[in-house]
């Protein structure tokens, strides 16, 4: 049944989504414009306004090799987080919905991680693993070369991929979960009758039938893991040592309020919001495909 | 084929009792129909011997295996779901052959045995299909094929008729008894449908909230209904039950509104002096120019061969069959007869069967 209010005046429903209207252009269209209008100008050196340059940004940005480091960077970071932070949700969402003793409370605890915000749980994982006081602290003692983010960048990168992909973890969970159980019960009462063990059943039976799910999740991830990383690597890492965990996100910051090239922040952003939005468009195009049960 | 035994079984969800205690033999071979309203346990008491529910108290035990503990997978049982239950990613030939899979067998081995059954179940076409590309009737078959072949100990149905249409569940029951014909397994059939449940039966088993009221053949179950319960569940319509005071010196019952009804001494010794519950079926009592019972009419239902005539006897609701044509004026009130061989005495608190 379709239900519509009507208003006899204009004005009245124009006042209704004018406070939406109003959000969505602050906190959407505006930056997204500005970061055009920066993106396709360059700021005179001696001030006077902003001067039309085309793609020259485009091309700067494509030309450095920062740039493209921070891409690879980028493209490591989403494959592994995807990975681990997938691996581990459908895990426990596996485990949860086989309804093992005690799993209500299993579920609360395992959402929790993601309503944690992340420069939080990075705080948290950095006095986790603080080389002097951490999980690894008694070898490090022994060897100092064991484990120092610091200075190592493969053990800082390991450090924000771990970070994340425990918060994300929860998010993949909750999503896994509600699609195992979506699945009918008898479906699953079937093929245990059918002779399959509770292995054979996750492989043949429950995997196969949240592959949407999966595709859904793995899309999501990625482009999740291209901003959301942002707060991790301030708080953990600042993008170092080095350029080590200088991420997409991360880098577009630093250009721009630490490097001040605002011109180049834009463009990169802009190159950023194209990526998500493919990525976004391959999704709906060809992932939102729903899987049948009856 | 094996024989089912159930011994005191009983199933708590928490604190409430849904299956009280229930005990029952059924043969090896045999065809036994659980019938019950909705929510009396029947599902429940499927699959505690399918293995997927845990059995609160009592025993179950399929051929001499106590198979309380035993996984689904060990006790031999198949079962067809209300739903189907069919796997959606699956075509109808990885759906049946699903269990051989499991088990290991060959490829070869396996598509010889999947078509065979599809050949008994007339699949044959439909092999490379999806379920979501079969209509109701088709689903249904796959889910009997995917049952059958692994030819199991024991064949449990769940309602698996209930999702077809009207046509197609008669000619698939037909189907069903014609299958058990054929392969003897020992079957066990739940339904709420009393018409199924006559059709298909070697034994029924009649439940009521988790306790059973009856098991009998269909002919015990229709002709000597043990309580109440059973008497106006089964058959359709379901028994006349009227309250009536038992007089044994006169011979006669008396209704409440004074009306006697005289019957025969054979069951006057069964049947204690005073108030019970008297049971007629609408097709046995007859429209009589003699003094029998004042039933006052209401209005009438034409099933084509007959008509049902609805009214009251002593106020009470009563329904007789009568033939479905001829002018009928339904307006007066009229005698109907009973033959004392098809009356049904009751015991009015525990309404069991008296006599
Ligand atoms: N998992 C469960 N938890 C609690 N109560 C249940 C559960 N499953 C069934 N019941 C209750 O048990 C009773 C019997 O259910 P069921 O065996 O499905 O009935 P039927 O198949 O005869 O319709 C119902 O009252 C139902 O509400
Ligand atoms: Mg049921």
């Amino acid at each position: 049944m379709e239900k519509r209010a009507t208003f006899a005046m204009g004005w009245l429903g124009m006042a209704f989504i004018l406070p939406q209207i109003l959000l969505v252009f602050i906190f959407f269209y505006w930056p997204t414009g500005a970061a055009m209008f920066w993106a396709f100008t360059l700021e005179r050196p001696w001030g006077g306004g902003n001067e039309w340059v085309g793609f020259d940004n485009f091309r700067q940005v494509f030309a450095d090799r920062a740039y493209w480091g921070s891409i690879i960077r980028s493209l490591m970071f989403a494959a592994s987080t995807a990975t681990l932070s997938m691996a581990f949700g459908l895990l426990l969402a596996v485990a949860c919905d086989r309804g093992l003793k005690g799993y209500q409370a299993f579920r609360t605890v395992f959402v929790w991680p993601y309503a944690v915000v992340a420069p939080a749980a990075a705080l948290a994982f950095r006095f986790i693993f603080a080389p002097e006081a951490g999980i690894f602290s008694a070898l490090v003692k022994q060897n100092p070369e064991f484990w120092n983010p610091a200075q190592n960048g493969y053990h800082a990168m390991t450090m924000i991929i771990i970070c994340y992909s425990w918060k994300y973890a929860a998010y993949c969970f909750i999503f896994f979960l509600a699609a195992l159980q979506a699945i009918p019960r008898s479906v699953i009462e079937a093929s245990a009758l059918d002779g399959a063990s509770v292995l054979r059943r996750v492989f043949d039976i429950q995997l196969p039938l949240i592959t949407p799910t999966f595709f859904f999740m793995l899309v999501i991830s990625i482009t999740d893991s291209f901003q959301d990383s942002f707060g991790i690597v301030d708080v953990m890492t600042d993008g170092g040592p080095g350029k080590a965990t200088e991420l997409l996100v991360y880098k577009i910051y630093f250009d721009g309020f630490r490097g001040l090239d605002y011109s180049g922040a834009a463009a990169q952003s802009i190159v950023l919001m194209l990526i998500m939005m493919v990525l976004t468009f391959f999704q709906f195009r060809y992932i939102e495909r729903r899987v049948h049960y009856s | 084929m094996a024989a089912v035994t159930l011994k005191r079984v009983k199933k708590n969800y928490g604190t409430t009792t849904v299956v009280h205690g229930v005990d029952l033999e059924i043969k090896a071979g045999e065809f036994v129909v659980i019938l019950g309203p909705s929510g009396c346990g029947k599902s429940t008491l499927l699959r505690m011997i399918a293995g997927l529910e845990a059995i609160t108290e009592g025993e179950i035990s399929i051929g001499s295996k106590i198979v309380n503990t035993l996984e689904p997978r060990e006790r031999g049982c198949a079962m067809v779901f209300q739903n189907y239950a069919l796997y959606p990613h699956m075509t109808v030939a990885e759906n049946i052959g699903y269990a051989l899979k499991v088990a290991g067998l060959g490829k070869a081995e396996r598509m010889a045995r999947i078509n065979a059954v599809a050949e008994i179940l007339g699949l044959e076409e439909f092999l490379d299909r999806k379920p979501i590309q079969l209509s109701g009737g088709q689903r249904q078959r796959v889910a009997m094929g995917r049952a059958m072949i692994r030819e199991p100990d024991v064949f449990l149905y769940d309602e698996p008729l209930s999702n077809l249409d009207a046509r197609l569940r008669v000619a698939m029951r037909a189907e069903i008894r014609k299958l058990h014909q054929r392969l003897g397994t020992t079957s066990l059939f739940v339904t709420h449908d009393q018409i199924e449940a006559m059709t298909l039966a070697d034994r029924i088993v009649v439940m009521n909230k988790g306790v059973i009221e009856q098991v009998g053949t269909p002919d015990e179950v229709y002709h000597r209904p043990a309580s109440t319960y059973v008497a106006s569940f089964v058959g359709s319509p379901g028994l006349n039950l009227l309250h009536v005071m038992v007089d044994r010196s006169a011979s006669c019952i008396r209704f409440k509104d004074g009306q006697t009804l005289p019957f025969e001494h054979g069951q006057a010794v069964l049947v204690p002096d005073g108030p019970a519950i008297f049971g007629f079926r609408a097709e046995q009592a007859q429209l009589s120019e003699q003094i029998g019972l004042t039933l006052t009419p209401g209005f009438q239902e034409a099933l084509g061969s007959t008509r049902l005539l609805h009214g009251t006897v002593a106020n009470e609701e009563a329904v007789i069959a009568i033939p479905g044509n001829g002018p009928l004026d339904a307006t007066t009130s009229m005698s109907v007869t009973i033959p004392a061989s098809a009356m049904h005495f009751f015991d009015s608190t525990t309404g069991r069967r008296l006599g």
